[in-house]
C-alpha cells in the first residue's frame, strides 16, 4: 500500500538497527508515550532490533487506560436512565469501572451505542429529540478537536439534548509528572506524533530544557519508531536535550492552528485524575463558560472522585513506566483480556494487551530468521 | 403488490396482500401456508418441498457430513451479499470443510412482525440463487414470527447434509509437522464490507463481501488426489482464530508468514484506520487448507483455477515446537504470537 509499506521495510529497519548499535556506548532508558506506538513496537518486534542496553518503557498514552473508574461508573449511571442514550467509542465499553463495564450495563438494558465519531452522537440527538444523548468524550489532544467540533455544531444548530461526559487528558503535564516522580527512570521520550499534529511541539521545549531530557516527536510505523529512537539516543550520546521532530511529514512546530482554536473556544484546562497515576494539575479539559451547557456533569451530576481500590494489578506502575507488563504475577494467568484485572489489559492501546496479544506465546523455535 | 380496496371489508385473517409480516404468518394456519406457497415454494421449486410434508425423505449411500449454523447479520443486505446468500454459503462451506459434497439444506426463518414482505422475498430469491450456484437443494423448512421489537428483522438457520468424498479423515487430528498451510485468497473483505455498510458509519468504501460457496475448489483437491489434512473456513474470528483453533486441537505449532497472506489495499486501509488486525477480521468466502508438503504447490495451482480461490497462497507451516501455539513472521522479518480474537473487535479511539 502506498505511503505505508515504505515505513515497514525490513532491510531499512536492519540498517537503522545497525546504526543504533554503532551509536550506543552505554545503557539508556527511553519511553514511547503513546499506546499506538507501544502496539507497533510489539507487533513488529521493533524492540527485538535494539541492542540489549536500550530499554523501552511504555508510557501513559492510552486514553481508555487513564480514564478513572468513577467516570465509567458515571457513564453507566447516565446510560441506565430511561431517557438517556450513552454514545461511546467501542474501545471504552470493555473498560471496567468499580461495578462492571458498559457492556454489562448494556446487557442489563442500558441504551449504550457504539459510535465512530462524536458527530454520529450529535446526529442521534437530532434524530431523537425526546431523548438525552450523552457522548463519552474520552481521549487526548488528538480527539479533543473533533469533540469540540461536535459541541460547536450542536450549539450552532440549537441542539439541547446533547451533552458530553468529558474525560480528556493532556500529554505534556503527564510527562512532567512522570519526570518529577521519585521513581523516574526515563532518560528520553518519543512524543506522540498524532498529539503533536494537533498541538505542535512548542510546549515540549520547556520540558526538555528543565529536565534535561531529549524529546523526539515520533510517528507510528516501525521505521518512524526506529528513527525516533535513533534521534533520541544520538542526543543522549552527545549530551544534548532538545525537542526534535522525526514525524515531519505530519507535524509542524505550531501544530494545527484551527484545531487548537476550536479547542480553546469549547474547553478550558482543568486539573484531572489519571487512573493508576493520580491527580495531575492542568492535565484535563473541562468546558469553557460559553459551552457549559454541553457538560454532562452539569446536567446529570458531577463525577465523584473515589480512592482506587488496592489490588494485584500493577497497571498504574506500567502507565508510569516503572514496571513492564511481564513484571506482573497476574499477567496472562489471573489477568487476561477475557478476565482483566486492569484496563491496560483490555484497551486496544493498553501495554498489557499489547504484550498479551503479541508475546503471550513465545515464538515457535526453529522458524526464526 | 395489490391491496384490498377497502381494508375494513377485507378478511381479518392476515394474508400476503399485506406489505409486512404479521404474527399470523408464523401461526401455523392459513396465513402461514400462503406465505410458504406464494414466496418460499415458488422460489425453490423443489419436489421435496412441494410435497408439503413434515420433512424431506432422501436417499443416501455411504458416510454423510451434517452441519448447522444460524445467521444473524446487520444490515441484512450488505455489499456483495445478504443474509440469504450468507446462510446458504455458510452451511455449504461447513460441509465442504468436512470433505463432503453439499447436497441438501433445510432452512428455518425467524421473522420479526412488521418485516416488509418484500425483504423476505429478496432474501429468499438470494437463497435460491446461492443454492443453485452451490448445487444444493433446499428440501425442508420452517417459519416462525415473533413480536415486533423482540429481534432485529430476520434470523435464518440452515442445516445441511453432504456426501463424504474425502478418502482420509480431514481435521486437526490429521495434521503432521511439515504440512503446509494455504489460504484461499485475500482476507478481511466480509468484515470490512459489513462494518462499513452499517448505518451511521460515514466511511465509504468499494469493498464487497467475499461471501461465496467454496465446495468446488475444495472438492477438486480431493478429486486430484491432494493429501488434504485439515480444512477450515474463515468466519467471524478471522484467519487468526481459525488457525489458533487448529493449533490447539492438533497440539502442534503453526508458523505463518504475514507477508504471504494476501490483504487487499482497501481492507488494509480500513484496518489501519480502525486499529484492526486483518488476521482478526471476518470472512465468508475464504478457507485455509493444510496439505502434505509434497502436494502444496500443486494444491495452490488447482485452487487458483476457481475464481473464488484464484488468490490462493502458501502462508505457513506446521511445526513441532511449542505445541498448540501460532506464531507469525511480520514485515520486519521478526516473529510475533498470534492469538484468537478476544471478544468483539472494536475500533480504537485515536
Amino acid at each position: 500500500m502506498r505511503f505505508r509499506d515504505e515505513y515497514r521495510d525490513a532491510s531499512a529497519a536492519r540498517r537503522f538497527a545497525e546504526a543504533i548499535a554503532e551509536l550506543v556506548t552505554r545503557p539508556w532508558t527511553l519511553m514511547e508515550v503513546c499506546g499506538g506506538q507501544t502496539h507497533a513496537i510489539l507487533r513488529f518486534g521493533v524492540d527485538q532490533l535494539l541492542p540489549p542496553q536500550i530499554s523501552l518503557l511504555h508510557g501513559p498514552g492510552c486514553p481508555v487506560c487513564v480514564t478513572p473508574a468513577e467516570y465509567i461508573d458515571k457513564a453507566i449511571e447516565i446510560a441506565s436512565r430511561p431517557e438517556a442514550i450513552l454514545c461511546s467509542f467501542g474501545d471504552m465499553l470493555r473498560a471496567p469501572g468499580t461495578k462492571g463495564d458498559l457492556f454489562a450495563a448494556k446487557s442489563r438494558g442500558a441504551d449504550v451505542r457504539i459510535v465512530y465519531s462524536p458527530l454520529d452522537a450529535l446526529a442521534i440527538a437530532q434524530a431523537e429529540p425526546g431523548r438525552e444523548i450523552v457522548f463519552f468524550a474520552v481521549g487526548f489532544e488528538t480527539t479533543a478537536p473533533a469533540n469540540a467540533m461536535a459541541a460547536c455544531r450542536a450549539k450552532q444548530s440549537g441542539v439541547r439534548n446533547f451533552t458530553m461526559l468529558s474525560s480528556h487528558a493532556l500529554v505534556p503535564p503527564a510527562m512532567r509528572s512522570l519526570l518529577e516522580s521519585p521513581g523516574a527512570r526515563v532518560q528520553g521520550f518519543l512524543a506522540a506524533g498524532h498529539v503533536c499534529t494537533v498541538m505542535g511541539y512548542r510546549e515540549y521545549e520547556p520540558i526538555a530544557a528543565r529536565f534535561g531530557v531529549p524529546i523526539v516527536v515520533t510517528g507510528f510505523e516501525p521505521l518512524d519508531i526506529l528513527q525516533g529512537i535513533f534521534m533520541c539516543l544520538r542526543q543522549l550520546e552527545e549530551g544534548r536535550a532538545v525537542v526534535e521532530n522525526q514525524y515531519s511529514r505530519s507535524v509542524r512546530r505550531d501544530g494545527n492552528e484551527a484545531a487548537r482554536e476550536i479547542m480553546r473556544q469549547v474547553f478550558r484546562v482543568v486539573p484531572r485524575r489519571w487512573r493508576g497515576i493520580g491527580d495531575i494539575p492542568e492535565s484535563g479539559l473541562g468546558f469553557s463558560a460559553a459551552y457549559a451547557d454541553f457538560d454532562a456533569e452539569r446536567r446529570f451530576g458531577a463525577v465523584s472522585a473515589r480512592d482506587e481500590a488496592a489490588g494485584p494489578c500493577i497497571g498504574g506502575l506500567v502507565l508510569r513506566g516503572e514496571r513492564t507488563p511481564t513484571d506482573c504475577s497476574a499477567f496472562g494467568t489471573s489477568c487476561t483480556p477475557e478476565r482483566p484485572l486492569g484496563v491496560t489489559m483490555v484497551s486496544n492501546e493498553g501495554a498489557c494487551a499489547a504484550y498479551y496479544r503479541y508475546r503471550a506465546a513465545e515464538t515457535a523455535a526453529g522458524v526464526q530468521s | 403488490m395489490t391491496r384490498p380496496e377497502n381494508p375494513a371489508l377485507a378478511c381479518p385473517a392476515p394474508v400476503l396482500d399485506q406489505e409486512t409480516v404479521q404474527l399470523a404468518h408464523g401461526g401455523g394456519g392459513r396465513a402461514m401456508k400462503q406465505l410458504i406457497d406464494r414466496i418460499i415454494r415458488p422460489a425453490f421449486r423443489d419436489p421435496e418441498l412441494d410435497r408439503g410434508h413434515d420433512g424431506a425423505v432422501l436417499d443416501f449411500v455411504g458416510p454423510l457430513a451434517f452441519t448447522t449454523d444460524s445467521y444473524v447479520v446487520r444490515p441484512l443486505f450488505f455489499p456483495g451479499g445478504d443474509i440469504g446468500s450468507l446462510s446458504v454459503n455458510g452451511t455449504v462451506n461447513d460441509l465442504a470443510m468436512c470433505g463432503a459434497r453439499p447436497l441438501y439444506l433445510s432452512v428455518g426463518f425467524i421473522l420479526e412482525e412488521g418485516l416488509p414482505i418484500d425483504t423476505l422475498r429478496r432474501v429468499v430469491a438470494s437463497m435460491r440463487d446461492a443454492a443453485v450456484a452451490a448445487g444444493v437443494r433446499l428440501v425442508t423448512g420452517d417459519t416462525k414470527v415473533v413480536d415486533r421489537g423482540k429481534m432485529d428483522g430476520m434470523f435464518v438457520n440452515t442445516a445441511g447434509v453432504g456426501r463424504l468424498v474425502a478418502p482420509a479423515p480431514v481435521g486437526p487430528e490429521s495434521l503432521r509437522p511439515g504440512d503446509i498451510a494455504i489460504v484461499s485468497g485475500d482476507i478481511g473483505r466480509h468484515g470490512v464490507a459489513v462494518m462499513t455498510a452499517r448505518e451511521g458509519f460515514g466511511f465509504e468504501s468499494a469493498i464487497t463481501s467475499d461471501c461465496a460457496p467454496l465446495a468446488e475448489p475444495v472438492l477438486a483437491l480431493f478429486e486430484r488426489g491432494v493429501a488434504v489434512r485439515c480444512l477450515r473456513d474463515l468466519t467471524r474470528g478471522g484467519l487468526a482464530s481459525a488457525v489458533v483453533e487448529i493449533a490447539e486441537s492438533s497440539q502442534l505449532a503453526i508458523a505463518l508468514d504475514e507477508t504471504a497472506i494476501p490483504v487487499c489495499d482497501e481492507v488494509r486501509a480500513a484496518c489501519e484506520l480502525f486499529g484492526f488486525d486483518p488476521l482478526h477480521v471476518a470472512n465468508e468466502g475464504r478457507f485455509v487448507a493444510f496439505v502434505a508438503p509434497e502436494d502444496a504447490a500443486r494444491a495452490v495451482e488447482i485452487l487458483r483455477r476457481w475464481p473464488v480461490s484464484e488468490g490462493a497462497a502458501i502462508m505457513g507451516r506446521v511445526e513441532e515446537a511449542l505445541r498448540g501455539r501460532v506464531s507469525c513472521r511480520g514485515a520486519l522479518g521478526l516473529m510475533r504470537a498470534i492469538d484468537m480474537l478476544s471478544g468483539e473487535q472494536l475500533p480504537r479511539i485515536c
